[in-house]
């Protein structure tokens, strides 16, 4: 009976003395609730989700709540927290904590409505979603319907000018005839009705003799 | 052009109405740099004050040079080489570098427009491409460059470009640029097939939907938080910075190059009028309304530049408040904005050491509107960076980079037009080849030829043409013609055009600035610019992500080839001023000497030049 009393006060003073801030094994958390609009339980659900992340992730030990200790909490509400390994109660080494959570970020996060920015893992950068290349970019979509009318319309406009140049030469041809016969009416004219001709008159102004 | 048959006198194509005529003269008055180039003037020199010395230059030196142009077109009704062989033979090479200068030009600002499309496709994506930094390799974090500079740099800089360090590394053609400047010249050969038909049809929506947009603008930008900062930043006047002469230099120059004169193509629009037309009140509407455009444009663009600050200085302030949240381990939101100056005074005074080693960012709205910019790095990546900031940002970037394209258009309609025009006139092509065919040939040769601003070191050919085609050679062509008209043609004999075509002479005000005022204006604008361009070795900004100072660029100065092209483009153009003129000495001096046994009494050298033409005109 003592001998068990011994070894909890033993264990919750090594559990103090594990978790410590800024010790090399454990990580800091840091959760902002006010932006959040969090919720107040976190200590527990926290230590859950945790465990299971180690669960998931390591080397097939059974972690549970117990395994992961959580000191130093502030008003920032930010704790520090270490795992321990259920075998032997040794800090499990911060590369494999890392993992963990890397792995089970988005669980993690889901489980308390919040996101990569309002629940920081100081020093576990997150692996960010890299977005979906499209096969085809959507600017060259954009491109294509854009070349595609200014190409119809060249097109069309070209041949509209041509199919109405040959139109104008028909009707020129045509009308040839009936051109001739003007100027011979108009000399018959009286001599003071001329046609006045400006080219002529322009000569004059540039030809400084 | 429609020169169809010998029976019929020489048809020239004319305008459907006066309306198409004003707005594409006003369309190629108003162009990109109305939008991006004198807002950055208006800020750096002094907000309000700055428009007096732009409001002076307008009146004595913008407003007659117009009216000269659009007088001389209208009345000798040619394009620009046709109207200086008939002014004088030995000006003839002021239409060609008018021509060639014009060519020039069209060849580098279609890149622009290739550019503005490609940002135009890019803005059907969500979220904009612009707006965030793609992740690295290893999906840990954002690109380095990225993360350095910002998202919109990077996007211009990096995806975009592609820059390369500096301009002697070429790199190689970029396939995205190349077909975005294949469609912005085929969005051009389209306008132009049908000539002045068509353009004229065109400049209804060109002209007007820049309008339209920024007014837009500035409704949304007023009722986000911000904007009233920017506008009062932007005319609060500095009225000290009169006193310096580079200013009024400036201010010349940014009238000058505004209104587009120079380039011949206000001279081709203006042969297709009829032969009665108020030329005065068409020049001063053309004038006065680019002017008020400039104006409304920098209201717009400084709202939102406003709104753009504030969110930055929000932003800013927001990581402070973080920092010292994380450090201070207290609770979420207890410091905020508003009583940040509080807290920042309490923590300072209580633990100064911790305070200090934090790192804080010094925020101050005045240093975010501070930030100016022009060019290109206003449009691509200062207000890029605005409509990311707005809701909607979608829309807002489509709208946006849909006026700037329709600035740049209309602005293009001029250049390629003052280069048409010439070739037309020259025949240069024989007759058989329809038109669409030597617009189409001519689009081709400057694709071609443009290609060289889709290599990596683009941009700084881009700036090079920029900064040394479009300056310099327009003073000098600007010159000839002013002293050209006023005294080789002679003021007498414009005076009576003018009274022929608008029904009254021109008034004491024209006279004094066509044949005093205007001239020195120009002459001192002309030889203070090279005065300040030869006096520093040229250098240019690089974007070089391996610069220490990164993101800050680089100043390199411009190795040797690249400096003796420069000189070369700058001189191209005017070089065939002396050309022509020592040609056409030769030349008659050759056929005077050839031709005394015959015409001895009578060999006048402006008759044998007029038969010519004649025989040109009949042709």
């Amino acid at each position: 009976m003592e001998a068990m009393m011994f070894l909890l006060v033993c264990v919750s003073s090594a559990a103090a003395q594990l978790c410590a801030p800024d010790s090399p094994h454990s990580y800091k958390v840091r959760l902002s609730i006010k932006t959040a609009l969090g919720d107040d339980a976190r200590d527990v659900p926290f230590q859950a989700m945790l465990a299971f992340a180690m669960r998931t992730a390591g080397d097939g030990q059974n972690y549970n709540v117990s395994n992961i200790l959580v000191c130093d909490e502030t008003p920032r509400v930010s704790f520090w927290f270490v795992v321990t390994s259920p075998l032997d109660q040794t800090l499990v080494d911060r590369g494999q904590v890392e993992e963990a959570v890397r792995k089970s970020r988005n669980r993690i996060n889901s489980a308390f409505l919040l996101t990569d920015k309002t629940l920081e893992f100081l020093g576990i950068p997150p692996t960010l979603a890299s977005p979906v290349p499209p096969d085809t970019p959507p600017w060259l979509i954009v491109f294509g319907v854009v070349m595609g009318a200014v190409g119809a319309g060249i097109v069309l406009l070209l041949v509209t000018s041509v199919l109405q140049k040959r139109r104008k030469k028909k009707k020129d041809q045509t009308g040839i005839e009936d051109d001739e016969e003007e100027p011979r009416v108009k000399e018959n004219g009286a001599a003071s009705d001329g046609v006045y001709n400006r080219s002529f008159s322009d000569d004059e102004r540039l030809t400084q003799m | 052009m429609g020169k169809t048959n010998d029976s019929e006198v020489e048809e020239r194509p004319k305008w459907d109405n006066k309306t198409e005529y004003m707005l594409t003269c006003i369309g190629f008055a108003v162009g990109v740099g109305n939008v991006w180039r004198f807002p950055y003037l208006c800020q750096i020199y002094g907000g309000g004050a700055f428009l007096i010395p732009y409001l002076i230059a307008l009146v004595f030196e913008g407003l007659p040079l117009l009216y000269l142009e659009m007088a001389i077109g209208q009345r000798l009704r040619m394009g620009s080489i046709g109207v200086w062989n008939s002014i004088s033979p030995l000006l003839g090479g002021v239409g060609i570098a008018s021509m060639i200068v014009s060519f020039l030009v069209s060849i580098f600002y279609n890149t622009l427009l290739a550019w503005v499309m490609w940002y135009f496709f890019h803005s059907f994506q969500n979220p904009l491409p612009w707006s965030q930094c793609p992740l690295n390799d290893n999906l840990t974090g954002y690109n380095e460059e990225c993360v350095k500079s910002t998202p919109a740099n990077y996007f211009w800089y990096r995806e975009t470009l592609n820059i390369t360090p500096d301009i002697d590394n070429s790199g190689s053609l970029h396939w995205w640029l190349v077909i975005c400047l294949a469609s912005a010249w085929c969005v051009v050969y389209i306008c132009f097939i049908r000539g002045i038909q068509s353009i004229g049809k065109a400049v209804y929506v060109t002209t007007t939907f820049p309008y339209l947009v920024l007014t837009i603008f500035l409704i949304r930008a007023l009722t986000l938080p911000g904007a009233t900062d920017g506008l009062v930043y932007l005319f609060t006047p500095d009225w000290e910075i009169l006193k310096n002469p580079q200013v009024w230099l400036d201010a010349a120059t940014q009238i000058f190059f505004s209104l587009s004169v120079a380039f011949g193509g206000l001279i081709a629009f203006s042969s297709y009028n009829e032969e009665r037309n108020n030329c005065e009140r068409d020049a001063v509407l053309v004038g006065v309304i680019n002017s008020a455009t400039s104006l409304y444009a920098s209201i717009s663009i400084f709202s939102i530049l406003g709104f753009k600050a504030n969110s930055a200085y929000n932003s800013c302030n927001e990581e402070n408040i973080l920092i010292l949240t994380n450090h201070f381990e207290f609770s979420d939101q207890n410091i905020t904005v508003e009583n940040y100056d509080h807290w920042f005074k309490y923590l300072n005074r209580s633990y100064p050491g911790e305070v200090a080693g934090l790192d804080l960012k010094h925020c101050d709205l005045q240093t975010f509107l501070d930030q100016s910019a022009s060019g290109t790095g206003l449009a691509f990546i200062v207000l890029s960076e605005a409509v990311v900031a707005m809701p909607g940002s979608q829309i807002w970037a489509i709208l946006f980079f849909t006026m700037l394209f329709s600035l740049g258009l209309s602005s293009m309609f001029g250049n390629l037009e003052g280069a048409l025009t010439p070739v037309n006139d020259l025949n240069l092509f024989p007759k058989w080849i329809p038109n669409e065919l030597v617009t189409a040939i001519i689009c081709l040769i400057s694709f071609s030829t443009a290609l060289i601003f889709t290599l990596g070191s683009g941009n700084y050919w881009f700036e090079i043409f920029n900064g040394y085609v479009g300056s310099v050679p327009l003073l000098i062509v600007a010159l000839f013609e002013i002293i050209g008209i006023i005294y080789v043609y002679g003021m007498k004999k414009f005076s009576e055009d003018i009274y022929f075509m608008t029904g009254r002479k021109p008034n004491i005000f024209w006279k004094a600035c066509w044949m005093v005022i205007s001239p020195l204006m120009l002459l001192v604008v002309l030889v203070a610019y090279v005065v300040v361009q030869a006096q520093k070795r040229p250098s240019y900004p690089t974007w070089n992500p391996d610069y220490e100072l990164f993101p800050k660029f680089e100043v390199k100065q411009y190795p040797d080839w690249v400096f003796a092209i420069i000189i070369l483009l700058s001189l191209l153009p005017v070089i065939s001023i002396p050309l022509v003129a020592l040609y056409k000495l030769i030349s008659c001096r050759m056929k005077k000497s050839s031709a005394r046994a015959l015409h001895s009494p009578y060999c006048n050298d402006g008759f044998q030049v007029e038969q010519e033409e004649r025989k040109n005109r009949r042709a």
